[in-house]
């Protein structure tokens, strides 16, 4: 992966080099790629002078960060207490099978990453599901299928 | 800047008049429930209908946070609340565009949107008579949904930023005493004393000293403080700023986790405003008081809303708590004396200076005063933002204000207080809330989520839910939480696989109690406590799943059959429609069968089935 060191450097100095904004350069990197790269988990240390392993330690602790590519949509069916009850594993299992991945895994032809989260905070409306900024409320596992074909609209499935 | 009360009022005032010159005002609840229902398409569809009327000037809209009653979004609010409309644009979208203009111009109001009750034919016009809101005892919620969140003036019209100004021509120890007299308790868990931790702050040795605020909101199934950080961020900042100058810090940040960017978002307009009007930054007030505040996004990690470990993320390590031998008001955040209090904790500060501590005192119960906000959901009829004054009852949250259960089912229990907590059963529904009773039932008052369950919630089900959760959420530092909640989880999940052997359950409750006492932090000592709970008080749910292999909520997979009785099926077809892996065949008008090796038993076919025709076994 090809890293644009120039794109690098404005997001380091954003935060004026400073390592305790680590997790934010490194969100907004994610921001950039969908994902964070090696090369630049590596370019950032360097930048900032600190042990590669510092850097790993950050990007692996915090869920909200991603080592692997992302597909163009991701899938977030929420796993939060309100929405467990109302059946959201049952939504999350519909999503498995039909788009035969499963949680953290991007389908073949790049088009969906399938996450969970923990409450996306409209409980009201579980079991809810959000794909980019979109949200789906009150999802059935039949609804699912229709979800997916908003969003694979014209593209190679 | 301003610098005195006069220039408070004098912009209150010119922001009042300017809003007066409206012939109406409209709120449109965008916080994230009714955003998610489909508010902004109401918000766009009545401003172009509006200007298409001539009206676009004559009539105020506002984009409000969260009003409370999302399972019913997305809401709309005529006025000082004179009427509420429920569920704007979910059916008809232009047909409910055009009652709300209809609303406007000729003062008619829609029966169709207005709230319905559980008494047959009787509709709500004013919020205040919807039992719901009238139940409610609202002061740190008093001006979400009123707001415009983006707008400061509406804010200092409302009498925003006064108490920041009273409290500078406060002595610290004045503000000091004020908060400990109030009675006011951390709202972020623990339920600690604010005016004491702020006392030992301020005394402790070290410069600089750091005010922080928590709005890392972990909890799944929680969104109090996301709705008052997205809802009103000034009183958050307020309550920031009246805390700094009593304790004697020069900045402060804002823990908010990246997944909630409404918050961020608004937040950071906010303080920029603050900043504007002197609010924030150098010489607050023309007083000489330096004091800002910077947000911290963090990353997605519940531990990281533990106090030590929120401060190893601002400094930038990874989030991972440590042992608090020394306390973080001494040595926090760059081993400088730090105080760290929960988002609503701080937005209650501005009117326990504003009205005074006798006041504060007035409500709520014995050894928790003052309100508490919750977020009520689940089975539930009335899911939502509540606030409440402390001591309530759990059945007057649940019955009054909540509607009852969902589907009239009967209630089972309630979990309180997220992973940390437990879950109560009906036997003590008349227990009054707060802090203290809430632990004595082995539960937690937690930061604040209230989730019913009904007798289609599996307890065994639910405990390994949270055992689930915490097996991610733990950091690993330390063994006891690292291996013991993930042996727990094991467990429980072989009771739920229906592999579960005698002496199981004394074996969690050793294991559990293990795990409290030798954790390293908050998360691993009270993550049996979900366990536990369910324990005392359904034992016999756990027995059922041990010994009979059944699950009596028919919610474990392996332990239930889905069947069609053949009797009660009319054919109508509704069933197989939903099945997602289409396993359910039959003609219309014929009666249905499953193919039970194709089965995901998801339940589908049950929820549809209006005959009761489905029955889980
Ligand atoms: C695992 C864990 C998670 C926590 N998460 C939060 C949280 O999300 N928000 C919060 O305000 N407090 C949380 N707390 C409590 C904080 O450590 C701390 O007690 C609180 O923020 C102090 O504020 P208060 O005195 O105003 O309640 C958590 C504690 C633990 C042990
Ligand atoms: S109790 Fe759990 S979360 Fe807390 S320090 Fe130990 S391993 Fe980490
Ligand atoms: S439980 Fe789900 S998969 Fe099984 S028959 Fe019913 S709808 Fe189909
Ligand atoms: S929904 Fe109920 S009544 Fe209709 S076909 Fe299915 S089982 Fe029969
Ligand atoms: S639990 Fe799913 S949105 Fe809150
Ligand atoms: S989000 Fe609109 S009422 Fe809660």
């Amino acid at each position: 992966m090809e890293v644009n060191s120039e794109r690098l450097h404005e997001i380091i100095n954003k935060y004026h080099g400073s390592a305790s904004h680590l997790l934010a350069m490194f969100q907004d990197i994610q921001r950039e790629y969908r994902y964070v790269p090696k090369e630049a988990i590596k370019f950032v240390a360097g930048e900032l002078n600190m042990p590669l392993a510092k850097a790993y330690e950050v990007v692996t602790f915090y869920k909200a960060l991603s080592l692997t590519p992302r597909g163009r949509h991701t899938v977030h069916v929420c796993m939060g207490t309100a929405c467990h009850l109302r059946g959201g594993t049952n939504i999350l299992d519909a999503f498995e099978r039909e788009l035969s991945v499963g949680v953290g895994e991007t389908t073949e032809n790049g088009l969906f990453t399938l996450e969970t989260v923990n409450c996306l905070g409209a409980c009201a409306l579980a079991p809810l599901v959000r794909v980019e900024e979109k949200d789906f409320g009150k999802t059935t596992p039949g609804g699912v299928k229709k979800i997916i074909n908003e969003f694979s609209g014209g593209e190679p499935s | 800047m301003i610098t005195s009360q006069e220039q408070l009022q004098s912009v209150a005032s010119e922001y009042k008049k300017k809003t007066a010159a409206f012939d109406a005002v409209i709120k449109i609840c965008c916080g994230t429930g009714c955003v998610s229902s489909g508010a902004l398409s109401v918000y766009e569809g009545l401003t172009a209908g509006l200007r298409g009327e001539g009206l676009a000037d004559k009539v105020l809209v506002k984009k409000t946070g969260c009003h409370g009653l999302c399972e019913r979004g997305p809401i709309v609010v005529f006025g000082q609340d004179e009427i509420l409309y429920q569920s704007v644009g979910k059916r008809n979208i232009d047909a409910d565009v055009a009652s709300l203009i209809a609303t406007v111009k000729e003062k008619k109001v829609a029966e169709q949107l207005l709230y319905k009750g559980e008494e047959k034919g009787k509709r709500y016009v004013s919020p205040y008579e919807i039992p719901f809101y009238s139940g409610q005892t609202r002061v740190v919620l008093s001006l979400n949904g009123a707001l415009d969140p983006e707008n400061i003036e509406e804010y200092i019209a409302e009498g925003g930023y006064g108490s920041l100004h009273k409290a500078l021509h406060m002595s610290p120890t004045e503000i000091i005493d004020s908060i400990e007299k109030s009675g006011l308790r951390g709202r972020g868990g623990g339920g600690f004393l604010t005016g004491y931790k702020w006392r030992s702050c301020r005394q402790a040795q070290g410069n600089p000293k750091y005010v922080l605020a928590n709005g890392d909101e972990g909890d799944p199934g929680a969104f109090m403080d996301r709705s008052l950080m997205e809802g009103n961020p000034h009183a958050i900042l307020e309550g920031m700023a009246i805390g700094a100058f009593a304790i004697g810090s020069g900045q402060g940040y804002i823990y908010v986790r990246d997944e909630y960017p409404l918050a961020v978002h608004r937040l950071s307009l906010a303080i920029e405003k603050a900043r504007e009007y002197g609010f924030l930054g150098k010489n607050i007030m023309g007083t000489g008081f330096d004091y800002d505040i910077d947000i911290f996004r963090g990353g997605g990690a519940f531990v990281c809303g533990e106090s030590t470990a929120l401060i190893s993320s601002i400094e930038g390590k990874a989030g991972e708590p440590r042992s608090k031998y020394t306390h973080t008001v001494d040595k926090g955040l760059w081993d400088k004396p730090t105080n760290l209090n929960n988002v609503e904790t701080w937005a209650n500060v501005p009117h326990i200076i504003d009205k005074g501590w006798e006041w504060f005192q007035s409500t709520g119960s014995p050894r928790s005063k003052g309100t508490k906000v919750f977020s009520l959901v689940g089975k539930v009829k009335n899911t939502g933002l509540i606030e409440v004054p402390m001591g309530i009852t759990l059945k007057e949250i649940i019955y009054d204000l909540g509607g009852g259960i969902q589907g009239d089912k009967k209630f089972k229990a309630v979990q309180t207080g997220g992973p940390s907590g437990g879950c109560i059963p009906e036997v003590y529904l008349d227990m009054p809330v707060d802090f203290d009773s809430l632990t004595k039932l082995g539960s937690m008052m937690g930061s604040g989520g209230m989730i019913v369950m009904d007798e289609r919630s599996c307890m065994v089900d639910v405990a390994r839910y949270f055992l689930n959760f915490l097996v991610q959420e733990s950091c690993g530092k330390c063994t006891p939480c690292r291996e013991g909640v993930r042996r727990m989880h094991e467990i429980v999940d072989r009771i739920c696989r229906g592999d579960g052997c005698r002496g199981d359950v004394e074996h969690l409750e050793e294991l559990g109690k293990a795990i409290q006492l030798s954790s390293l932090c908050g998360l691993g000592q009270s993550a049996p406590n979900p366990v536990l709970s369910t324990i005392r008080f359904f034992k016999e749910e756990y027995i059922a799943h041990i010994e009979e292999k059944r699950c009596p909520a028919g919610i474990c997979k392996d332990l239930i059959k889905m069947q069609i009785l053949p009797d009660l099926c009319t054919g109508c077809m509704r069933c197989a429609g939903e099945c997602p892996v289409g396993c359910i065949e039959g003609e219309k008008k014929g009666v249905h069968v499953i193919d039970q090796s194709r089965c995901t038993k998801c339940g589908a076919c049950y929820d549809a089935c209006r005959f009761g025709a489905v029955k889980i076994e």
